[in-house]
């Protein structure tokens, strides 16, 4: 198989073998962990600079603006240059504030965006810890994140704040609802919680082709739910700008501020990589049965590249949903979930059981 | 790796948070105001607590997504094995899921997913 030359487990055992030879195995494990620590660092300035600026992108074409244009080409260092600037700002800390949960809050919420990381795999072999429960550890930890948006509600001493860390508590804890279930219906197919074997049980298609019809209705409720999950437009309750100015980050300046500002973008880029992982086949490349020269081709495509492609191609929808979409009322949010999406996905769910037992899928 | 990643990523969230934030109040001015640590709420100062009861339906909410919640985790294990089990699991999971659903009916019906 072509596939074998772009396997990143046998350059990482490789390394690993290589070291091993030369030094105790205590050094080894930290020369090793500083490595994949320097990439997990890498990989959160490399997004936060190509969200920030990709999202400036998209919706200045949605709008038919020019964007960004007048740092460096096309704009490219504006991220750079907004980064700059908000180290520079003092950051303040209101009075009769809590201090260490006001302080403390952005750390958290940037640790919990930092820990999903560790099971989802950037390529093939390319993963941080492939531990077996995969899928519940991402969904454990995710849950974590919201602690530190009410936190940092409630320790603003602001009303703005509390009003709107309590709508952003109260709508992702609700919207959890519906990614876990639609998770589940990839796990039920799968029958594993390990994110590469989900990965390698799309080698022959990806879910969204093979799963017929249940499985598109779980990924769109997916991709609704986890719109709502990253507080994004239309359900941006928590920071309706018209209503509560910031919301929950209302009273955070400079670097505070822009931890918050990361995460949701980080968040955005996790959901979406869970998204292409669980339905459109991770790192697998795109085949059609039969085209034999076209399979091959596809094949010599790097497996980090499609990981990417399908993560920004799934970004770039929700970018779109901005743009698209007027942003729901709070009673309209909650309905949507408890008395659509959360029955829909129930009975969702059982379709695929049936499926999966009955072998309805290719 | 192993679950020492898992310290590992903290680690790194803890340097990156943290160490951003320390740079900036090392680099950044600051200037100290009477006026400028106040709330800030439209202009006009804060009236009354800050930290006050809020809307009951947020509680109700969490109740419900408590019981949904602690559901779902009941799942993963069960549709780990649904595959391999066959048309028992499912029989198993349309009683658990019908009795779940008689909750949300009850909550519905009660008024508890209206907001108020």
């Amino acid at each position: 198989m072509l596939l074998k030359i772009f396997d990143f487990s046998t350059i990482t055992a490789a390394f690993h073998l290589w070291l091993s030879g030369k030094m105790s195995s205590v050094l080894v494990m930290l020369i090793e962990m500083t490595i994949a620590g320097m990439c997990a660092l890498g990989l959160f300035v490399f997004l936060g600079l190509v969200l920030v600026y990709m999202e400036r992108k998209v919706s200045a074409v949605m709008q038919i603006r020019i964007g960004p244009n007048r740092v460096g080409p096309w704009g490219t260092i504006q991220a750079v240059a907004d980064t700059v600037k908000l180290l520079l700002k003092e950051g303040l800390t209101p009075d009769g504030a809590d201090k260490f949960l006001f302080n403390f809050a952005p750390i958290l919420v940037i640790i919990v965006s930092m820990l999903i990381l560790a099971p989802i795999g950037f390529g093939k072999g390319l993963v941080i810890w492939d531990l077996n429960i995969g899928v519940l550890y991402i969904s454990a930890v995710s849950s974590i994140g919201v602690i530190g948006i009410l936190m940092a509600g409630w320790a603003s001493n602001n009303k703005y704040s509390l009003i709107g860390a309590m709508r952003s508590g109260a709508q992702i804890v609700s919207y959890e609802l519906s990614v876990g279930l639609s998770l589940i219906s990839v796990v039920i197919l799968t029958g594993s919680l390990q994110m590469s074997d989900i990965v390698n049980s799309q080698a022959n298609g990806w879910w969204i082709f093979k799963g017929h019809i249940p499985i598109i209705i779980s990924f769109i409720i997916f991709v609704i739910a986890s719109t709502a999950e990253t507080n994004r437009a239309p359900f941006d309750m928590a920071e309706a700008e018209s209503e509560l100015t910031g919301g929950f980050h209302t009273e955070y300046a400079g670097m505070k501020f822009a931890m918050f500002f990361l995460a949701e973008y980080i968040n955005i880029f996790i959901v979406c990589a869970i998204g292409a992982t669980l339905f459109l086949g991770g790192w697998m490349p795109f085949h059609i049965g039969g085209l034999t020269a076209f399979n091959d081709i596809m094949d010599y495509i790097p497996s980090p590249f499609w990981f990417f492609g399908k993560t920004f191609f799934l970004i770039f929808v929700i970018m779109w949903f901005r743009w698209t979409f007027p942003r729901l009322r709070v009673d309209q949010l909650l309905t949507l979930e408890w008395k659509y999406l959360l029955p829909i996905s129930m009975v969702n769910t059982l379709l695929v059981t049936l499926m999966a037992i009955m072998g309805w899928y290719f | 790796m192993g679950p020492g990643s898992l310290i590992l990523l903290i680690i790194c969230g803890v340097a990156f948070a943290g160490g951003g934030i320390l740079l900036s109040q090392l680099i950044a001015r600051s200037s100290t105001n009477s006026q400028k640590g106040q709330p800030y709420e439209c202009g006009v100062p804060t009236e009354g607590n800050t930290w006050i009861q809020f809307n009951v339906g947020y509680y109700l909410f969490a109740l419900i997504f408590l019981i949904f919640d602690v559901e779902l985790v009941f799942m993963y294990p069960w549709a780990v094995a649904a595959k391999a089990t066959g048309m028992f699991a499912l029989i198993e999971i349309i009683i658990f899921m019908f009795i779940l659903f008689l909750g949300l009916l009850y909550a519905w019906k009660k008024g508890a997913l209206k907001w108020m």
